[in-house]
């Protein structure tokens, strides 16, 4: 007699441990081996592009902190830069290099955060408290910048909110050759685990070209070795002054984009150490710009590198103080789109292994 | 120490045999009780923190109070359970975890039940506690719950077969089920890790995966079941599945230590001033801290390798083991 099975559906999430904040993942799940996985999102939607039509540029600032929170000085930068653009303002080069230092700071941050917690929901403990002792610093760094340690809503139109404080510059040079050899102890302690390379070896596999049709980007597109970098390819800011690579993978599973990501932070190092280098000491940190911004009547779109992939703002403007329309392009939002087709047929245990290669921040998901 | 096991049965042995039992239950929770606390002061100073240090000095009253708060809970039954089954599964899975205790020889003069079949108690005993966490699973009603119990009979069933055939070379040199008698032959011979390293090795994963630690710890994995098999216990029927737990590890690191290091044994004959129960101790915390330390480095196998590792390494290599150790006994 055949024995009688059945499927079942299972409700992983809003609180579930691995999901990283209110993500719902419905499975259709027989034994373990996953059968359909449907994602389901918009728990932490605040509307964000809504709110922003009835605030002033500078008062939207602060509500891209909470986008991304986890790397809000990148987020910080794409709005304002997209203002800028449609005003045509030309920023200061001071303004310009603490925008860039702040930024890659924050990106090896939240770089951090995705480490300590991929590696955690495969299991390891340990991993997680490294990464975030090592966050602290780049943290207080950046509170002493902007006096925030999270949302730290400092850029402004026209350059930042506040110039560095007194030896700031040094704490960050002091900062780098720490990180470098923590670096080198987090590489030690996982990368050449055969139990972490047995978990993440071969899972999650797609092609350059799958990845380009899903529209991904960051990470999730570089580790199916696609050269493809903002920051390299359109350069924003002042990028094309420094000197640094775009590390790939060659399979594109989530090993190549755990690789991606570490060789990303050694390469953020690079550029923070020539930019602390080249960082001028004296100047303006502020653009003249009028008290009441008011973008000219027209239509922008710009975009920019964050951690997570390729944030755009679409900025549409009637000549006020508020934009008509604003529409985020949001890395995490379109980067999990895969999630679905790459946990057909893997087992329960895969999804956190895949979910957190593709390091989504809730927030930017929902908006 | 007593004979009273074998004698004919009275009233007052009953008496003595429930206060001796309750006296063996009062150090094992002690054991626990700090075991936990080691375990956190361990994994905390290898994750650059402090670990419990505020409840008492050093923060050694921390478990008390947790145990304390668990007492205290309500005993909450979720409607929709099979409510026999959910009560007594936690009795099911603790029990056995007791009475395996028994077996084990702490010292010369230590010891409370001396059974000539000990190993074979220990390892058949020791396989009625999965009966329980299956039943927890069950009862609880609840996909996690099930998806943890299935996991952890599919785990428990495979690494006792390489486990208690890592036995069986100990057995073959001391030619004896008596946990005494192979620490026995131990002193007069040289500790069976020397002789028996792959059976020892073989010992020290599967018993970690019976014990359902890291890297393991699939039954409860928490970042893909939530909490596996107790997702639904709270309050002091979770602290029952939590004290199987660490009651395993009391008894799983004195059978190694018994098997494999010497039990009592002093390591050099100078040091045999020191009492056996000394030397016993440190080899088992030695053990122990291993446990604690594994538990901090690595992350949790996926369910197919962990079976594979099963099934295609440890028991050829520990079938490996018991044919070389017979080779090796019937040439010399």
């Amino acid at each position: 007699m055949a024995l009688r099975t059945e499927e079942m559906l299972l409700n992983v999430g809003p609180q579930h441990p691995s999901t990283h904040g209110v993500f719902r993942l419905v499975v259709k799940v027989d034994g373990e081996t996953i059968k359909e996985a449907i994602p389901v999102v918009g728990y932490l939607h605040r509307g964000t592009e809504k709110l922003a039509e009835d605030l002033t540029y500078t008062q939207i600032i602060p509500y891209t902190d909470r986008l991304d929170y986890l790397s809000s000085m990148l987020n910080n930068y794409a709005l304002v830069q997209a203002v800028e653009t449609l005003m045509g303002i030309q920023v200061p080069e001071r303004a310009e290099f603490l925008r860039v230092i702040a930024m890659e700071l924050n990106r090896i941050a939240s770089h951090l955060v995705w480490w300590g917690t991929a590696i955690l929901d495969l299991g390891a403990t340990s991993p997680f408290i490294y990464a975030f002792r090592d966050r602290e610093m780049i943290v207080n760094l950046l509170n002493e910048l902007s006096g925030a340690r999270l949302t730290f809503n400092y850029m402004r139109v026209g350059g930042v909110k506040w110039d560095a404080p007194k030896g700031w510059i040094n704490k960050v040079s002091e900062f780098l050759p720490h990180m470098r050899k923590s670096l080198k102890e987090y590489h030690k302690l996982v990368t050449g685990n055969e139990i972490f390379l047995g978990r993440v070896k071969n899972i999650g596999v797609y092609d350059g070209e799958t990845a380009k049709n899903y529209s991904l980007s960051g990470p999730t597109l570089r580790g199916s070795n696609v050269k493809y970098d903002i920051r390299k390819n359109q350069p924003y800011s002042i990028y094309e002054r420094f000197d640094f690579d775009i590390p790939t993978g060659e399979d594109g599973d989530v090993y190549d984009r755990y690789m991606v990501r570490m060789k990303e932070m050694e390469q953020s190092i690079r550029i923070l150490e020539q930019a602390v280098e080249q960082f001028p000491d004296q100047g303006e940190i502020m653009a003249k710009v009028p008290k009441i911004i008011k973008a000219p009547e027209g239509e922008v779109y710009t975009r920019m590198e964050t951690s997570k992939g390729e944030l755009g703002v679409h900025l549409v403007s009637k000549g006020k103080d508020k934009p008509y329309r604003l529409h985020l392009r949001r890395p995490s939002f379109i980067n999990l789109q895969i999630l679905p087709e790459l946990l057909l047929g893997r087992s329960m245990a895969d999804i956190p292994a895949i979910l957190g290669a593709i390091d989504i921040v809730l927030g930017e998901v929902d908006a | 120490m007593f004979n009273i096991l074998s004698e004919p049965f009275s009233w007052i042995n009953l008496l003595v045999i429930i206060l001796v039992a309750a006296a063996v239950l009062g150090i094992v929770l002690v054991f626990v009780m700090y075991a936990i606390y080691f375990e956190r002061k361990v994994i905390g100073w290898m994750q650059v923190r402090n670990g419990p240090n505020r409840v008492g000095p050093w923060g050694l009253m921390q478990t008390m109070a947790d145990v304390f708060k668990l007492l205290i809970k309500e005993d909450i039954v979720p409607a929709k359970v099979d409510k026999f089954l959910f009560l007594i599964a936690p009795i099911i899975a603790y029990t056995p975890a007791f009475a395996i205790i028994a077996v084990i020889p702490y010292s010369q003069k230590i010891y409370f039940a001396d059974v000539n079949v000990g190993l074979l108690y220990y390892g058949a005993l020791s396989s009625i506690t999965i009966t329980g966490i299956l039943l927890g699973g069950w009862a609880s009603n609840n996909k996690y719950a099930i998806m943890g119990g299935m996991r952890s009979v599919a785990q428990m069933v495979s690494y006792e077969v390489p486990l208690i055939m890592s036995f069986l070379g100990v057995v073959l040199l001391t030619g004896s089920l008596n946990l005494r008698e192979i620490v026995q032959a131990q002193q007069e011979g040289m500790w069976f890790i020397v002789p028996q390293f792959l059976g020892f090795v073989i010992f020290l994963i599967a018993g970690n995966a019976e014990l359902n630690r890291t890297p393991f710890d699939l039954p409860e994995a928490e970042n893909e079941l939530v909490a596996g098999y107790f997702v639904e216990y709270s309050g002091f029927r979770f602290a029952f599945f939590m004290l199987t737990e660490y009651v395993y590890i009391f008894a799983m690191a004195s059978l190694m230590t018994v098997m494999f290091l010497g039990g009592w044994d002093a390591p050099f004959e100078f040091l045999e001033f020191i009492p056996g129960i000394v030397w016993f101790f440190l080899k088992f915390l030695l053990l122990v801290f291993y446990l604690f330390w594994v538990r901090a480095t690595f992350p949790r196998v996926r369910t197919d390798q962990l079976m594979g590792f099963a099934w295609k390494v440890l028991i050829p290599l520990a079938l490996l083991n018991v044919m070389l150790t017979a080779l090796f006994k019937t040439l010399f």
